[in-house]
């Protein structure tokens, strides 16, 4: 007997669901889990990690990222706004200096600023200003192309109107280009703190004093010295869903209050 | 009841443009343009789109750079590159076909930024003067919406207070009325009639023929890039001598008309 379009689709939809969970059944059928229960959920031995993976741990990797995004802000206002000048000279530093942080790994600048930096001039720097440093300019670079394109979105006549009623150009764009374009690109902004707060592991190159320790160090230090196997880095990884999660959710608020109202 | 409140008193200016001319690559878009707006005259700009009238009208308060000419706005000459281009533009109000009001501030705020931003002046003086032109397009009780809170012609209304806001000397429209629901177009119309009423200097870009033949003191006819008519209001629509003009008031006043090489 044939079946309606209606029927049709809800056979299907029964196939998927039941390859889904075939899928599941056998990747749970083919894990050792008296391996993974010692050295992946062997929760018991953790406890040591606290509090100092929170109290420390956390809070380093909260200051970092905010750190390097504060930084990443003001030098990606700036590359934006030399992106968009009318002289050529500006434009080309800044996209040479956008495809070129954009196109190599975070982890080199860490490197080049942790390593490279003393070796060239003989000073050694504090671990946080040399994350803030790297951070920023690796954010930088992905920020600025962000407001480039909130800058644009604004649209040419608001200038006008601004320019026309007699504000120099730099009020124009302070008070009214701006604080849209800024509207415009809080949700991309917010997913900016998200990849930053994930990059800020990556100050795991350099050599760290305990107190300066963030998340992630935390879970490879765990892996060490606790004898839960990969236990630790669990934790951490919860750690780090602590803080994506809700910004995640706030980039969605933002991006449907910015759909509802142009305001 | 206008004379005590000092931001209604209009200091006329005027203008004097001599042979403008403006080209985009090769494409010259004003063709030697000559025109005088006396202070306190009100000016209609008609033609086809294309004819160069919006850019005419956008060299007055330099959004355009024009190639070659002078334009003399009030005190200043805009054409002189050591212009100060900011001072020149607080005496010359632009309202744009689209509005363009800063979606991020009420209708109060509006008026008041540039006041307090570019003419310095406190935020209660500057609400006051945005408020008392609010009510001067009739919209003073709806100060505290937002652009999109509010209909076209209610936009277009605040803009026009906004720009009144900063007491200017010459008003440019630049076809006000083009971007509005039909049934919106007469109120702001009404507010262009009453400031030309008041004496305000005012260059108008439109397709609006009863306006212009009403309110206008002259109309200028171009096409492509040059003055083909220009006149009294009722001698350039009512009877024109010029057969480009004739054919192009054929086609804008005659509803039925239909071209078929449109």
């Amino acid at each position: 007997m044939a079946m309606t379009a209606r029927q049709r689709a809800r056979v299907s939809l029964y196939v998927q669901a039941g390859i889904f969970v075939v899928a599941i059944a056998a990747l749970i059928l083919a894990t050792d889990w008296k391996t993974m229960a010692t050295n992946v959920f062997n929760f018991g031995k953790i406890g040591p990690m606290f509090p100092d993976i929170f109290l420390v741990g956390l809070k380093n990797t909260l200051i970092y990222t905010f750190l390097g995004f504060v930084v990443g802000l003001s030098g990606g206002l700036l590359l934006a706004l030399m992106k968009l000048s009318s002289f050529p000279l500006y434009r080309w530093i800044a996209t040479g200096y956008i495809e070129f942080f954009r196109g190599i790994p975070a982890l080199l600048v860490f490197i080049a600023f942790g390593y490279g930096v003393p070796l060239a001039f003989g000073v050694q720097w504090n671990v946080t200003i040399i994350v803030m440093i790297s951070l920023g300019i690796v954010a930088s670079a992905y920020i600025a192309e962000t407001l480039r394109a909130g800058l644009q979105a604004v649209p040419k006549g608001q200038l006008e109107a601004a320019r026309s009623l007699g504000m120099p150009q730099w009020r124009a764009m302070v008070t009214i280009v701006i604080p849209q374009a800024f509207k415009i690109v809080l949700p991309p902004l917010t997913n900016e703190v998200i990849l930053l707060t994930k990059d800020s592991s990556l100050i795991y190159v350099l050599g760290l004093t305990a107190s300066q320790y963030e998340l992630t160090k935390f879970g490879r230090d765990g892996i060490s010295s606790l004898g839960a196997g990969l236990t630790p880095l669990l934790v951490a990884g919860a750690f780090y869903l602590v803080v994506t999660i809700p910004l995640s959710l706030l980039a969605r608020k933002f991006e449907s209050r910015s759909a509802r109202t142009k305001r | 009841m206008n004379d005590v409140v000092p931001t209604t008193t209009v200091h006329a200016a005027g203008v004097d443009i001599s042979d403008l001319r403006k080209s985009y690559g090769s494409n010259e878009v004003l063709k030697g343009i000559s025109l005088n707006v006396k202070p306190g005259e009100v000016v209609c700009l008609i033609g086809p789109s294309g004819s160069g009238k919006s850019t005419l009208l956008r060299c007055v308060n330099l959004l355009e750079q024009p190639n070659q000419g002078s334009i003399h706005v009030g005190g200043f000459e805009a054409t002189d590159p050591d212009v100060d281009i900011d001072k020149m533009r607080r005496k010359v109000g632009m309202v744009f076909q689209q509005f363009n009001l800063f979606p991020h501030l009420n209708a109060l705020r509006n008026c008041s930024i540039a006041q307090t931003k570019v003419l310095k002046r406190s935020q209660a003086e500057a609400d006051k003067v945005s408020l008392h032109n609010l009510e001067r397009v009739g919209l003073g009780h709806l100060a505290d919406r937002f652009p999109d809170q509010l209909s076209g012609g209610q936009q277009q209304r605040v803009a026009i207070a906004r720009a009144l806001s900063m007491n200017p000397e010459l008003m440019l429209f630049d076809e006000p009325t083009s971007a509005l629901d039909p049934e919106t177009v007469g109120d702001v119309l009404s507010v262009m009639r009453n400031l030309a009423k008041e004496g305000m200097t005012m260059l108008v870009v439109t397709h609006e023929m009863a306006f212009a033949r009403e309110v206008a003191d002259r109309v200028v006819f171009m096409d492509g890039g040059v003055v083909v008519e220009e006149g009294v209001a009722e001698q350039v629509i009512g009877s024109p001598a010029q057969p480009r003009t004739k054919e192009f008031l054929r086609r804008v006043l005659d509803p039925t008309h239909i071209n078929i090489e449109d």
